[in-house]
């Protein structure tokens, strides 16, 4: 039983970490690629773009990403999965600090704390369980 | 410009996930997960329209996404996609009829104002 929980601890543990990294580095590798001289304008821009090597490592992230997050909710609550991966919003923006020297203003910051805050306590709300429970249904 | 887009992004993502969350529901719960009956299930999903239309939406979500990256910063274009769950409160609501409570609505709201905060 405790081997059982302790398993499911580390499984849920490793799965998340799973989900907020592979998204925050996906949106990093796909700005790495898309820097702000990029030209978008016709539909085969974009496409062949989407070959450029770092654009193509982010969407192989962002796919990693999707099938890690479908994953971990299949067994883990939204209201656990959401809040704790709300830890990317400031991650990614210290990813876009560190490796991309953007200059982060103290009320982006703030914005940014305020939008992690946001997003776990929407999950707070009506937001269903994966699971569902019958004893919290009158 | 990059309002425009941010707009289309999230417009696009809340539409998607909506049209999957009913594609799948008309589908039914996946019991089985052998490869089988998983490329069974994807070959039916693949032919209903629910399920096609929220691919499309979250195509035009990620291009819109990338055109974004191209103009933004990393830390302006990440923080604002969180929109998303605010117009997901309100269509909770007031499409699918849920039951929101303060708790969601306090948290769409910090959303929001972070949004501001960001974007300043």
């Amino acid at each position: 039983m405790t081997a059982d929980s302790s398993h499911l601890r580390l499984k849920t543990c490793i799965c998340t970490a799973i989900v907020v990294f592979s998204n925050a580095f996906g949106d990093f590798f796909m700005k790495r690629g898309l820097p702000d001289t990029t030209r978008l304008s016709t539909p085969l821009e974009y496409v062949t773009m989407l070959f450029q090597p770092w654009v193509t490592l982010g969407v192989v992230l962002l796919v990693v990403w999707q099938l890690s997050r479908m994953a971990l909710l299949s067994w883990a609550d939204l209201s656990y999965v959401l809040p704790v991966t709300s830890v990317g919003y400031v991650l990614v923006a210290l990813i876009g600090w560190v490796f991309l020297h953007e200059s982060i203003s103290a009320t982006r910051w703030a914005g940014i704390v305020l939008i992690m805050a946001g997003v776990a306590l929407v999950s707070s709300g009506s937001a269903p369980s994966t699971v569902p429970r019958k004893e919290a249904r009158p | 410009m990059k309002w425009l887009l941010v707009l289309l992004m999230v417009a696009a993502t809340t539409v998607g996930e909506v049209l999957q969350a009913a594609g799948m529901r008309r589908h039914g719960e996946i019991h089985d997960f052998r490869p089988g009956a998983i490329s069974r299930a994807i070959a039916l999903l693949a032919r209903n329209r629910f399920v096609i239309g929220s691919v499309i939406a979250m195509a035009v979500s990620f291009f819109a996404f990338m055109k974004l990256l191209s103009m933004t910063d990393l830390s302006f274009a990440v923080p604002v996609s969180a929109v998303t769950y605010v117009m997901e409160t309100v269509l909770a609501k007031y499409v699918l009829k849920e039951r929101v409570n303060a708790l969601r609505w306090a948290g769409a709201t910090l959303v929001v104002c972070g949004v501001t905060l960001v974007s300043l």
